[in-house]
């Protein structure tokens, strides 16, 4: 039986720009970018060198450190560049997209009989299990391990977020057969949103524990539910998947190939047309944007939301996990006494602005900081959006002074930098919250593994 | 502008050491334009300057209202009828030059720690270079302002950190420090402003016969009390509830209105830049040790004396109100918030009423709880990670 979960804490951030519900698929794709950058902490082995030739399946790279999970192409074409950074580190494999895609061959196991070994080892060979993801730590799950239960949100609650249910319609079958195949390995949890979801394909999914959960931002998020489920003990794993890569999962046993397409909205107030969009992972994102921007000066397009997204410049290309693109204005105008006028028209979690007379108002965010970092000084403040029981501010301040113990003791195994997203974002103090929250788990992994 | 002068103060510019200074001027003037870098790429609209300058807006109600009555009470102890407009202007020529002395020389020494120590110049003392005059008689002499100001800083705030590390309240230190150092400033006779003064002795000439210059609490605290207030000029009050409420009473500069200081709460939480726990539990703090006396008070007239004068009389509302919810001294939990104002007030009414030496036990209330606030905190935080630890326990003996 599931649990019926009810936050209060959390903001939606009213962000203009959401994307209409209409899917248009891009013209054909000319080349695609894979970046191991993309995956934290990975360290990446290359395998292919400029001109080659390659499938859609074939590995690009693998992980040094668990050598059976394998990064392959979306798309087959030839290889033209493989980027390296400073010390020679793999930063991206850029691929010559043929107009016409060719699939590498893929030996499956059935999936009624396989073995749990079987599906893991399938996954890792034909380039699927990067989807999935583990906590602690927000990192490529550790193949080795059986997992506590897999977590999927069926709805994603951030600013401008893809419907769910909008991006999944017709991919029902897929995404129950990813269901199938994932509870083959752990039970799995799906989690629906009272009133965001209303796609049978969630509500009605089968071999699943469902969820609900009601309430803003960061409802969406797989920790806050994780939390609220069965929180995550010190030596316990659990996994979490996203709904439309669970789709991608499906249908390597539904077309026995690996297809990485996906939907993706194109959102945010510098957009023209925000529309949902077919394409393949890794797909450069002026397929999505040209001569469909306001002006191309002066903006920041973000692979992803306003809150964990990535910045990419405009010849760059969508990050593997995303399912979103943003573009708003950057903020580099100082504003005169900015910090003393009324503030109509400033959005803020606070009511010292008196935007908060006008509840339902949508707004165009820029970029700007809105002031200087500093340290800590109000309280209270990171509770108001933070819905896990939990002291955010009391546990990055034993991660700042590096102290494990008192990490693991107020909670570090059950939070995500992405929970920590919507702190950093009402911080008066302009603190990096969610970085900080990331070098608390690497600190923690680099001393626990 | 901008563009002309910034080179000179960045790296490698004539005037870099002054950097500090600068960028502390041009963030006044402007919201800077820098953009998110990592992690969110669009940020709240609030920042610290803002949060201080609601505070601020919060304590205009008692800035205005402690001039006017600084007025009020000269002209009553003169035994003249206080005309308002010019018991306003009397208050605000004696009340600015301390505003003055105390921004000028607080800010002035966090200036130049900031260019010492290379930090960026933090706004927490534009709240505390305002809490300072108005926790301080208005006859107070400006070179201890100045002294107080200093000694409030440095010792206060910039030896721990500057603003955001402190572990006591900045202004209450300023309070203190003159408490302790000058008592005879501080105390007995210094709350209603005279004509003249040689140091802190009153000069009797020109006062009106039955002159009484001691506030609510030091007569509560005097031997001879018998229930019955005076006013400065020797007459009793009537209505004593009602004009420590709306603050014609002696006090410091701008302590003595509890209506002012409502209204400032009323801003700090609406906004939410105040905590509402901190201020309530405060009140029901004080007001619960004021039922306790009471009941115990036998024919002890202090004790006996209504639970809820308490609130309205000396700092309580004024300490419950700025001070106790100082961020950054206070506690900072939910719980750990309530604990921390109820303890406030209790305190305060203790201090009040049991030890004679001390007719107002706000001030060393609240800085004795800013003392214990990380302890109450600590209690707080404790018990959270013990249903952690708990849960871990019984998920490592297979329970679920």
């Amino acid at each position: 039986m599931g649990k019926s979960i009810k936050i209060k804490k959390g903001l939606d951030i009213r962000l203009v720009g959401e994307a209409e519900k209409v899917t248009v698929s891009p013209d054909s794709v000319d080349s695609v970018v894979i970046r191991p950058t993309d995956f934290h902490a990975l360290v990446p082995k290359c395998l292919v060198n400029p001109g080659d030739v390659v499938k859609a399946g074939t590995p690009l790279f693998f992980s040094k450190k668990h050598p059976e999970i394998q990064f392959c192409s979306p798309v087959s074409g030839e290889v033209t560049e493989v980027v390296r950074g400073a010390k020679r580190k793999l930063m991206a494999i850029r691929i010559l997209a043929d107009k016409e895609t060719r699939y590498q061959q893929v030996n499956l196991p059935s999936a009624e009989g396989a073995s749990r070994e079987e599906i893991v080892a399938a996954l890792c060979a034909n380039g699927l299990w990067p989807y999935i993801r583990q906590r602690p730590f927000d990192v490529i799950a550790n193949p080795n391990v059986t997992p506590k239960a897999i977590y999927i949100s069926a709805f994603d609650s951030s600013p401008l977020a893809p419907d769910m249910d909008f991006a999944l319609q017709g991919y029902g079958t897929e995404f129950q057969k990813g269901l199938d195949i994932l509870a083959r390995i752990a039970p799995v949890n799906l989690t629906v949103h009272t009133s965001r979801t209303k796609s049978e394909i969630f509500l009605k999914a089968k071999n699943v524990d469902i969820h609900t959960i009601s309430g803003p931002h960061p409802s969406g998020n797989a920790g806050v539910q994780i939390h609220h489920i069965s929180p995550i003990n010190k030596g316990e794993v659990v996994w979490t998947v996203n709904p439309q890569d669970v789709v991608i999962i499906g249908r390597l046993f539904t077309e026995n190939r690996y297809n990485a397409l996906r939907v993706v909205a194109v959102t945010g107030s510098e957009v023209t047309r925000r529309r949902y969009a077919k394409v393949i992972t890794g797909v450069p994102l002026r397929a999505l944007l040209n001569d469909n921007l306001n002006h191309e000066t002066n903006i920041r397009v973000i692979s992803g939301n306003v809150l964990t997204g990535t910045q990419e410049p405009l010849d760059g290309n969508l990050g593997f996990y995303d399912s979103q693109v943003t573009v708003i204005p950057e903020g580099y105008e100082p504003e005169l006494f900015g910090w003393a006028l009324p503030g109509f028209g400033k959005f803020s979690l606070n009511r010292s602005f008196f935007s908060w007379l006008a509840p339902g108002k949508k707004y165009t965010l820029d970029t700007n900081q809105h002031g200087e970092e500093r340290a800590f000084v109000v309280s209270g403040e990171y509770e108001k959006v933070f819905p896990m029981n939990i002291y955010p501010v009391y546990l990055l301040k034993s991660i700042l002074a590096n102290d494990i113990e008192r990490m693991e003791q107020l909670g570090i195994y059950e939070v995500a930098p992405e929970d920590f997203a919507l702190c950093e974002f009402v911080c008066t103090s302009k603190i990096e919250t969610q970085s900080i929250v990331r070098r608390g788990l690497d600190y923690v992994m680099s001393e626990t593994e | 502008m901008e563009k002309k002068l910034e080179p000179k103060f960045k790296e490698g510019g004539k005037f870099h050491k002054f950097w500090p200074l600068y960028d502390g001027f041009a963030t006044f003037l402007f919201v800077p334009g820098h953009v998110t870098h990592n992690g969110v790429h669009v940020r709240d609209s609030i920042d610290l300057k803002r949060t201080m300058s609601v505070v601020i807006l919060a304590l205009v109600p008692c800035l205005l209202f402690g001039m006017y009555n600084t007025g009020y009470q000269h002209f009553l102890a003169m035994g003249q009828t206080p005309e308002p407009g010019a018991s306003f202007l009397y208050g605000l020529i004696k009340v600015l030059p301390i505003v003055v002395v105390s921004y000028a020389v607080g800010l002035g020494i966090e200036f130049a720690f900031c260019i010492i120590k290379k930090h960026p110049i933090s706004e927490g003392y534009l709240v505390s270079g305002i809490l300072i005059p108005l926790v301080l008689p208005a006859d107070i002499p400006l070179w201890m302002v100045a002294l107080a100001a200093a000694f409030a800083v440095v010792i206060g705030k910039e030896i721990f950190g500057g603003t955001g590390m402190n572990v006591l309240n900045v202004a209450l230190v300023a309070r203190a420090f003159l408490f302790f150092a000058y008592p005879t400033y501080m105390s007995g006779d210094m709350w209603v402003s005279m004509n003249d003064r040689k140091g802190y002795e009153v000069i009797k000439e020109g006062l009106v016969d039955g002159y009484t210059g001691s506030t609510l609490l030091g007569q509560a605290a005097d031997a001879n009390f018998n229930g019955t207030f005076k006013n400065v000029a020797g007459a009793d009050i009537s209505n004593v509830f009602s004009d420590a409420f709306f603050g014609l009473i002696p006090g410091s500069i701008g302590e003595t209105s509890a209506l002012a200081c409502l209204i400032g709460a009323a801003i700090l939480i609406i906004t939410g830049i105040g905590s509402w726990r901190i201020i309530l539990s405060t009140f029901v703090g004080a007001y619960v040790m004021g039922l306790i006396f009471n009941a115990v008070a036998g024919s002890n007239a202090y004790m006996a004396m209504p639970a809820h004068y308490h609130l309205v009389f000396g700092g309580l509302a004024f300490g419950a109100v700025y001070m106790a919810t100082d961020p950054v001294s206070a506690a900072q939990t939910k719980l750990g918030k309530l604990i921390y104002g109820f303890g406030i007030g209790a305190f305060a009414v203790i201090i009040r009423v049991v030890n004679p030496a001390y007719p107002e036990g706000v001030m060393l209330a609240i800085l004795f709880f800013n003392v214990m606030a990380p302890i109450i905190d600590y209690f707080v935080v404790q018990s959270n990670i013990n249903k952690r630890v708990k849960r871990f326990k019984l998920a490592s003996n297979g329970v679920k």
